[in-house]
This record gives C-alpha cells, sequence and structure tokens, in this order.
C-alpha cells in the first residue's frame, strides 16, 4: 500500500517537500545541539526539563486520543465512527512518532537510549514509559495497517486484529496513565504530586487529541474525496465538550484543594501562574489566555446549535487546543520546576534553537500523518467508501 | 537405621557446605588480591552520615572554604548562571529549610547554611533513574556512574533538595586544565552529577574533602554505630535535616 504515497497532485508533493525542508533544516539544529549540548535550550539546573518534555507529555495525550472513535466503534458497536477508526489509529501512529522523537532529543547522551533497555529498571517509571509507548506503536501500527489492506482488497478484517484493536483501547489508557506517573510519584513538586493528575491528563487528552484529529480530518475533506460520516463528526463533537468539561472541573478541582487548605506549596505554583510570584510574572498572560480560550470553547461547544454549525466548528476545537496546550505544554512544566526547592521563582522560556529543533519533530509527525492519512483516503477512494460523490448521488 | 543415615546425611552436607565456603574463599582472596592494601586501608560503615555545625561554618566564606576543596578534589567546573554545577554550596535558612520563621533570632536569619546532597537512605532519585546510573552503596552513599547516566534528568526533578546539576556544556571547558585532580574524573557534557560523599577518597582510608578543611566543624562518621562521633555529636546537640516530611531520610544533619 506504501506505494499510495508516491503518487499525488503537485500541491501534495509541494506539502511533502516543504515537511522535509523544514527536517532538513533544523536537523543542522539539532546536530549543533549534540555537538554542544542541551546548553542551547533555555533549561537550567532548577528547570531541568522543558519545551521537548511537555510536547511529549501533550503528544502522548493526542496518541492515546485515538481511543475516543476506537472504543466507541468496537465496544459499543457505533459504526458512524467506522469510516474514523482508521484515522485514530494513522493519528496514534504519528503521534507517538513525536513522543519518541522528543524524548530522543531530550536526552544528554542518545547514544546511551539503549541503556534503558540493557539495564532493566522496573521501579522506575521511565522504564514503563518507554514499554507502553512502543507497544501502544506496535498495535496501533498492526491493527490499522492490516484492517486497511483487507479492506482494500474487500476482505473481512482478520479475528486477531480485534483482540489487539481490544487491547489498544486498555493500553492507550496505559500510556497516559504511566505519563502522569512520570511527574505525579515525585516528593517535593507539588504542582504534580496529586492523585488526580493523571486523571486529568486523561481528560485534556480526550478533548485536545480527538479535536486536533477533527481538524485534520476536515482539512483531509478539504484536499481529498474522503467525506466523513456528519453524524460521526457531531458526536466526536459531543465527545470532546464533554471531555473539556470535565478537563476543567478537575482542574478547579486542584484550585480548591490548593486554596482552601491554604498549604503554600500546593497554592504557590498556581499563584506564580495566573498572578506571578516575587516579582516574577512570566506566564500569567499566558495562563488567562488559556483560561478565556478553554471557556470561550465550552461556549461554543455545549450548546447543539453552535457545535453543530460545521462552519463555526473548525474554530472552536481550535481555539480548544490552544487553551489545553498552554495548560499542558507550558503551565504543566513549568509550573511543577516552580518555585524551585529554594522557594525561590526560576524563569524558563525556550530558545529559539529549541524551538527550531521541537519544528523539527513536529515535520517528521506531520510527515508521517501526510503520508498514512494519503494512503487511508486512496484506499477509501478505490473502494467507494466514504466518497463525497457518494453523498451528492444520494442526495 | 534412620538414625544413621541422618548422620551420614548431615556429614554430608557439612562436607559440601565445608568445600563451598573454602573454595569461594579462595576465589575471593584471588580476586581482592590485587586491592588488598586499597581496602586495608578504607574507611567503612554501614550508613555514612555527616553533621555540620552551622554555628562553626555558618557564613559565605567559611561554606566556600568548603565548596573549594570539593569542587577542587572532584574537578568541578566553574560554570555562570543557571546551568550551573555545584556539589556543595552555601543558602540562607528559608532557602534550605521548608519551615519559614517571620520572627526569626538574627544570628539565625543571617547565617548560611551548607547545602549538598542528603545521600538519603530512601532516595527518590535512585527509584527514578532508568538505567540504574545514580545507585545506593551498601554503605547508604547515593553514587553515579557517570558512563551509563544517559542524561534524562529525572533524577533532578525527582530530588527535593536540588542536589543534582546537569552538564548542559562540555565541562572541561570551564575548568583549569593546569589544576585538575588527576585522581578523579572529568565529566562530559550530557550527564547529571552530585556529591559522592567522597567515594573514592574513603577507599583510600581518607575523610571526604570538605570535612578535612572544616576544621572540626564537620563530622563524618557511621551513623548506625552508637559509639561513632556522629552519634554522639546528634545525642549532645539540637539538629535538624531538611525537608523531613517527605520521608527521604536525609543523611545530613544541621546543628543550629
Amino acid at each position: 500500500m506504501l506505494e499510495k504515497a508516491l503518487k499525488g497532485s503537485p500541491k501534495y508533493y509541494t506539502w511533502i517537500g516543504f515537511l522535509v525542508l523544514i527536517i532538513l533544516g533544523a536537523s543542522g539544529i539539532y546536530i549543533m545541539q549534540l555537538m554542544q549540548g542541551l546548553t542551547i535550550t533555555g533549561m537550567s539546573r532548577d528547570v531541568s526539563w522543558g519545551f521537548y518534555i511537555a510536547q511529549f507529555t501533550y503528544l502522548v495525550g493526542v496518541a492515546a486520543s485515538g481511543v475516543m472513535i476506537v472504543l466507541p466503534y468496537y465496544f459499543h458497536h457505533y459504526k458512524k465512527f467506522k469510516d474514523l477508526v482508521i484515522f485514530g489509529e494513522f493519528m496514534a501512529i504519528g503521534a507517538v512518532v513525536m513522543c519518541l522523537g522528543f524524548i530522543v532529543v531530550d536526552i544528554g547522551q542518545p547514544q546511551r537510549m539503549l541503556n534503558v533497555v540493557l539495564y532493566p529498571t522496573p521501579n522506575s517509571i521511565l522504564f514503563w514509559d518507554m514499554l507502553v509507548l512502543n507497544g501502544y506503536l506496535i498495535l496501533n501500527v498492526l491493527v490499522g495497517w492490516t484492517c486497511l489492506e483487507c479492506d482494500r482488497q474487500h476482505l473481512p478484517h482478520p479475528k486477531w486484529t480485534k483482540v489487539l484493536a481490544y487491547t489498544s483501547i486498555i493500553w492507550a489508557f496505559s500510556i497516559h496513565t504511566v505519563t502522569a506517573f512520570l511527574y505525579q510519584g515525585l516528593p517535593g513538586r507539588h504542582y504534580w504530586l496529586t492523585a488526580i493528575l493523571a486523571a486529568r491528563f486523561l481528560a485534556s487528552a480526550f478533548c485536545s487529541g480527538p479535536a486536533i484529529l477533527l481538524l485534520v480530518i476536515l482539512l483531509t475533506e478539504k484536499v481529498t474525496t474522503f467525506k466523513a460520516n456528519v453524524e460521526g463528526i457531531s458526536t466526536l463533537a459531543k465527545i470532546i465538550a464533554y471531555a473539556m468539561c470535565v478537563n476543567v472541573f478537575f482542574f478547579l478541582l486542584e484550585v480548591f484543594t490548593a486554596f482552601y487548605s491554604n498549604i503554600p506549596g500546593h497554592m504557590l505554583p498556581l499563584v506564580y501562574l495566573f498572578k506571578g510570584v516575587h516579582g516574577h510574572h512570566e506566564l500569567v498572560p499566558f495562563m488567562w489566555t488559556a483560561v478565556a480560550l478553554g471557556l470561550g470553547s465550552l461556549a461554543l461547544l455545549i450548546p447543539p446549535k453552535l457545535r453543530d454549525n460545521m462552519k463555526l466548528l473548525p474554530w472552536s476545537l481550535a481555539i480548544l487546543v490552544i487553551a489545553t496546550w498552554i495548560d499542558k505544554g507550558l503551565g504543566l512544566l513549568i509550573g511543577g520546576f516552580n518555585p524551585n526547592p529554594f522557594e525561590e521563582i526560576s524563569p524558563y522560556w525556550p530558545t529559539g534553537k529549541e524551538l527550531i529543533v521541537s519544528a523539527m519533530i513536529y515535520a517528521l509527525g506531520a510527515l508521517v500523518v501526510t503520508i498514512l492519512f494519503k494512503i487511508a483516503t486512496e484506499v477509501k477512494q478505490e473502494t467507494g467508501a466514504s466518497q463525497k460523490t457518494e453523498i451528492s448521488s444520494e442526495a | 537405621m534412620n538414625h544413621t543415615r541422618r548422620n551420614f546425611l548431615k556429614f554430608a552436607g557439612l562436607t559440601a557446605a565445608g568445600l563451598c565456603v573454602a573454595s569461594a574463599g579462595s576465589v575471593m582472596a584471588a580476586a581482592t588480591a590485587a586491592t588488598e592494601k586499597a581496602s586495608e586501608k578504607a574507611l567503612q560503615a554501614k550508613r555514612w552520615a555527616m553533621v555540620i555545625d552551622t554555628k562553626r561554618v555558618g557564613t559565605k566564606e567559611t561554606i566556600d572554604v568548603l565548596a573549594k576543596a570539593c569542587h577542587a578534589a572532584h574537578n568541578v567546573p566553574d560554570i555562570p548562571g543557571r546551568q550551573n554545577v555545584k556539589w556543595i554550596w552555601a543558602a540562607g535558612f528559608d532557602e534550605a529549610f521548608d519551615q519559614p520563621n517571620n520572627f526569626m533570632d538574627e544570628s539565625l536569619e543571617k547565617r548560611e547554611f551548607a547545602l549538598l546532597c542528603n545521600h538519603c537512605a530512601s532516595p527518590s532519585c535512585v527509584r527514578v533513574c532508568p538505567t540504574q546510573a545514580t545507585y545506593q552503596r551498601p554503605d547508604g552513599i547515593v553514587a553515579m556512574d557517570y558512563h551509563r547516566c544517559i542524561g534524562c534528568r529525572y533524577c533532578m526533578a525527582a530530588c527535593p533538595y536540588g542536589s543534582r546539576s546537569f552538564n548542559f556544556m562540555e565541562p572541561r571547558l570551564h575548568l583549569d586544565l593546569a589544576k585538575l585532580n588527576k585522581e578523579f574524573p572529568t565529566r562530559m557534557r550530557g550527564v547529571v552529577e552530585k556529591c559522592n560523599f567522597c567515594v573514592e577518597r574513603l577507599a583510600k582510608g581518607k575523610i571526604p574533602a570538605c570535612v578535612e578543611v572544616s576544621q572540626g566543624a564537620l563530622v563524618f562518621g557511621d551513623l548506625s554505630d552508637p559509639a561513632s562521633e556522629v552519634r554522639k555529636v546528634l545525642r549532645e546537640h539540637y539538629t535538624i535535616r531538611r525537608k523531613p516530611a517527605l520521608g527521604t531520610e536525609p543523611s545530613v544533619y544541621y546543628i543550629i
């Protein structure tokens, strides 16, 4: 099926060329990082994880989110998601590739990376994260690729794919839970040391991930002959709205616990993020932007009339993605390291080079997603499934 | 019948055990023969600990003496800014201990405290390390293998004391290569490092570098031995540890 990725319109090739150009150009900066060390980033002794690990965390959520389509389809036989399942799985592949990429660029000695496998250490959550992420990648590749190949040949899906699909549903929850465990078991990091962190991660993943997926699907509809089931899209938008409500609710639980208990350690990270501490308010405008956009997305997604308005939906989803990205891609990491163990504020901001290396990984992910979506839409076109013409001929 | 068989089995078992011990002993003797001289002198303990008399080393200047000795002994680079590396340094009461007091006596308010790795009995850095590059020795010291560390910095997130430094850049560029201590390795960029309670000096029968230059203000010894000097000092003075509520059980005590 891979040959389908080789034949495309000039537009398709321009896009691929653009992504390859970013990857090649930015890899120069990554080589620079390999030669000089992580000193080219804005990280420090106090904020020892930064933009890379934050993107990793956010993208684990995106990877896990495919389950919001796969679960209703397999567990509840919700057939309206039939044509979306493959995109959920392929999106997960792209997201996990980016996750692994962000881990690799964050490591100080990447050539020693295999030490994690050579000296397996079950008491380290990072060891488990490595296992579940790679496992999830393999599951999605196997299930997605096999099912698509069978669709192309008009064959029923083999039984084992169903077993693996069921496994991958449970697995999806595990990848984001384990990623949350990376943070929430560390003594002295008050912003992370909370039992609800894994639940927060899942809630934010299940709104932001499907939102990104839906945006990409709407874009796919624009550039290909693929047409998703309208009812399926509106159900997915409903799921996103519920998940965002839960996400906001969980965050408010944190706010209550911190401020009603009045315990400084719990309050300070939140105060730093939303009001500023010791004259440092670097993140305040971002966090309030997240609040405004988050509430705005709820206002646009909760009323069915606004949610089902297909002209408005992409905007509602976009602002939801920005809001959740600020919360998890900026606030979570910087708020977790501030105040530092000495009760001081250590400002962090990614450097230009750090952002360029991140762009390299994002372009790599976009390339993987483009190629996989191209193959999937070509197969659907070939088999005549979920096509625009089909809808118009029905109407 | 039964009786004699039991005796026979006892005899056979003892013989077998004896042979094992004898052969194991000879193997071990052969293996350690080369390092025997060093190990004879080596200082040993069940749990190493340090007591810092903050009344005697309580200023930036006095703590700087300790830091200089330590950093020279371990080739710790001098890097400006927040990507710096430090094994032992000075900090105020509020930075060191999470028990703020708005109305502290003046001497304590102005006092500086020497901070270093606490060599915790339940170290969270060891718990999270994915490669066992950070590990706990049987004598309680939390040590590091710089050649195994992949530089993921999980240990830095896990340490609630900020005791760990990452080599963001090539450390040798910030060392006076003429004054290197050739007995201790320099590090490369991309690995984490921290105080090691001078394991390399203990192996040669020397006390830690900072203790040596502290003129008795730092006491180092075996916490498990009631007759040791650290235990004697702990019996006689009021001491506190950093962030005891986190359950890490630090091995560094501060006389207030």
